[in-house]
């Protein structure tokens, strides 16, 4: 990877915060917030996959739909082919020609009373402006590429399997040619054979289409399989960015050795699950510990954790830890 | 060993207008004593309706038992009646599902719940094995209401301090941090991980000998799934009970397990020791399976995903259930059902390929 590439994607100081209302008073003017992204910078770039990994809460999929412009910006810029997208001034249209997101379920991503045809193609119609037959075109060829037979025009989602409706989903959100596709835990509701079919498509897809991912999941392994770069997210923070390989073989942040200890291999001489130390669970969002998130469930958490906050700074060429002890785990 | 759990030719329908689903099609298992046993298999493969019929809780209607016998300590169970039935479960056979917060009822508190579980345990060691709590009659028999007087008054009037004692220890047992406080607590008022520790505490509270385990962390972070596996582990040797653990992840059972089942489209297809099943599966579907799970990077590691799907249930299947999509697909196999059988020592298959006597593993080479 040290192949000259442009980034396809840049956030500055991202933050997304939710105002959570207290007590009964409806004009209570307190304002607690939830700090679901809490100032992220990060660079995805051309070609590649990235893995936003973490727990559940932590934040990875507000952050997710707030690169896509589906939730507004608390603070912060998105910078996507070279534009700021987060003006208030972006064509959404000319936007989501070039972003496009596969969402987590199917089941509740696809109409059940639309025919899958309609379902990709009618997006088509607005966003391209195309007329019926380049549309049934361009249908017909986002189906032949997730492997979907074409009289799958007619049917309803009702009629399809699981791994068939996300095949759908991904016919969609490839069908107008984008540059860039967010997938939001694109496997995790399907079976272990099934998820192994739609991993191979999407890495076919990116071959074929020189797509970039952004791939959030809570799944290592699946993190660990497409992906070229990773941001470990704990909490509303990037705690651990860098080359995939470089942070699976050698995790430098606490929370991402845990992480990766916790991970079940399929491996019986190598039962690290039960071995694993983490203690706690990942910290109410509304009321986080001060400092450093991670403090109260760390081994090596010291004075200093609990007053300030780690930033991110390099530990070899492109693999940053946000850890005031980054030396412990060297 | 001896066996603790026989399950033999056990089959299981659901009866619909639109056919007759075969969701356990002449499954034989056993499960020693103080055993993890994993049951790994996809979605709709009949994992989690063996655990019910186990432990007697298939909804009927639409489920049937069409033949087979599970036989615990010597007593079959399909047999039994439900009132039968009530007194094995809990006590001998214990259950915890996949979500905890369907499981605990939202309106007790915690503390509560698991008093009412030690108070079932006691009445029963007492002999009084009718004398049922209005909790558990609310849920197995449709009758008027319980009622209104706030049962939870009831019961604060009966909270000894030894049986506070108690609660205070079993959820010392599951790890949870201020006992005292959490037992005054709502289950919505807990974390994921925490729900399912008091479940795994209200099932060992009762010193089960066996404990079916449906999907106990597949809602849960990992962090906190490798927690609440790593004290199942623990607690089994504490408690000395069995654990049938189902589940569709097949790293979870390789880390846990003793033995490991895998099943498709109704058929237990192998059974073995975890080491040899991960190592050498003789199964077409099990090899299949595992070279479906990502170890690696996509420059290293290269998935092979079993072609096509699972097939629709409804119609009968002649031969083996695996056939379309199986690379080592023959003749024969279309024709008659492989039984299940012993292909080497403690490890059994059903496939034509390791049948009678030859023992040798086409699979590997």
């Amino acid at each position: 990877m040290v192949k000259e590439v442009e980034p396809i994607l840049q956030t500055t100081e991202l933050s997304k915060y939710f105002p959570v209302k207290r007590g009964l008073n409806p004009f209570s003017k307190s304002k607690t917030f939830v700090r679901a992204v809490d100032q992220v910078s990060m660079t995805m770039w051309k070609g590649s996959t990235i893995a936003v990994v973490g727990e559940s809460g932590c934040g990875k999929t507000t952050l997710a739909r707030t690169i896509a412009l589906l939730t507004k910006p608390t603070n912060g810029d998105v910078v996507f082919n070279g534009k700021s997208i987060v003006n208030g001034k972006t064509d959404l249209r000319l936007l989501y020609r070039d972003l496009q997101m596969v969402f987590q379920d199917p089941e509740s991503s696809l109409d059940p009373n639309i025919k899958v045809g309609n379902t990709i193609g009618e997006p088509l119609e607005g966003l391209m402006g195309w007329g019926k037959e380049e549309v049934a075109n361009a249908v017909e060829k986002s189906l032949a590429a997730v492997g979907l037979p074409p009289d799958c025009v007619d049917r309803l989602p009702g009629q399809l399997s699981g791994g068939q409706k996300q095949r759908v989903a991904i016919a969609r959100a490839i069908s107008p040619q984008p540059k860039l596709v967010i997938l939001d835990e694109p496997t995790s509701a399907l079976d272990a054979s099934v998820q192994a079919q739609i991993l191979r498509l999407l890495l076919q897809l990116q071959k074929d289409y020189t797509l970039s991912y952004m791939l959030i999941t809570h799944n290592i392994a699946v993190a660990e399989y497409l992906s070229d770069f990773m941001a470990v997210m704990y909490s509303g923070n990037i705690v651990e960015y860098g080359l995939t390989e470089e942070i699976m073989a050698k995790p430098r942040h606490p929370y991402t050795i845990a992480l990766i200890a916790s991970a079940p291999i399929a491996n019986p001489w190598k039962r690290n699950l039960l071995q694993v130390e983490i203690r706690g669970e990942v910290p109410s969002a509304i009321n986080p510990p001060p400092g450093c998130k991670f403090n109260p469930r760390c081994p090596y958490a010291e004075g200093i954790c609990t007053r300030e906050i780690p930033k991110l700074q390099e530990v070899s060429p492109g693999h940053l830890v946000a850890c005031h002890f980054v030396e412990k785990t060297a | 060993m001896g066996s603790l759990l026989r399950i033999e030719d056990l089959s299981v329908c659901y009866e619909s207008t639109a056919g007759r689903v075969t969701a356990l099609d002449n499954v034989s298992l056993d499960i020693r004593p103080n055993e993890l046993l994993a049951v790994v298999g996809e979605s709709g493969c009949g994992k989690s309706t063996l655990a019910l019929s186990i432990i007697g809780l298939l909804p009927n209607p639409p489920a049937r038992v069409l033949k087979g016998e599970v036989e615990f300590k010597g007593t079959n169970l399909v047999q039994l009646g439900q009132s039968r039935m009530r007194e094995y479960r809990g006590t001998e056979i214990a259950m915890i599902f996949q979500e905890p917060l369907s499981s605990l009822n939202p309106v007790y508190r915690v503390g509560d719940q698991i008093a009412e579980a030690i108070m079932v345990k006691r009445s029963r060691e007492e002999g009084h094995a009718s004398v049922e709590s209005d909790f558990m009659q609310k849920t197995h028999k449709v009758g008027p209401p319980p009622p209104k007087a706030s049962r939870q008054l009831r019961y604060r009037g009966r909270m000894t301090s030894e049986l506070k004692d108690k609660i205070i220890a079993s959820l010392k047992l599951v790890r949870i941090p201020d006992p005292e406080q959490v037992m005054e607590r709502y289950p919505f008022e807990l974390s994921g991980g925490m729900r399912q520790r008091i479940m795994i505490a209200m099932a060992l509270s009762q010193e089960p000998a066996l404990l079916i385990a449906d999907e106990p962390t597949t809602a849960l972070d990992v962090t906190t799934q490798a927690q609440v596996l790593k004290l199942m582990k623990e607690l089994m040797d504490k408690v000395k009970t069995s654990v049938l653990l189902i589940t569709h992840d097949l790293a979870v059972a390789c880390q846990v397990a003793e033995r490991v089942a895998v099943m498709y489209a109704g058929d237990v297809v192998e059974a073995s020791n975890v080491f040899d099943l991960f190592s050498k599966p003789l199964h077409p579907y099990t090899e299949g399976l595992l070279s479906c799970l990502p170890t690696g990077s996509k420059n290293k590691v290269e998935l092979k995903p079993i072609p096509g799907s699972v097939p629709d249930l409804r119609h009968p299947i002649i031969g083996c259930k695996y056939t379309s999509r199986c690379p080592y697909a023959m003749k024969v196999c279309s024709e008659k059902k492989p039984d299940f059988i012993e292909a080497k020592e403690t490890h059994e298959v059903a496939c034509f390929l390791h049948g009678e006597r030859s023992g040798t593993n086409p699979s590997n080479n």
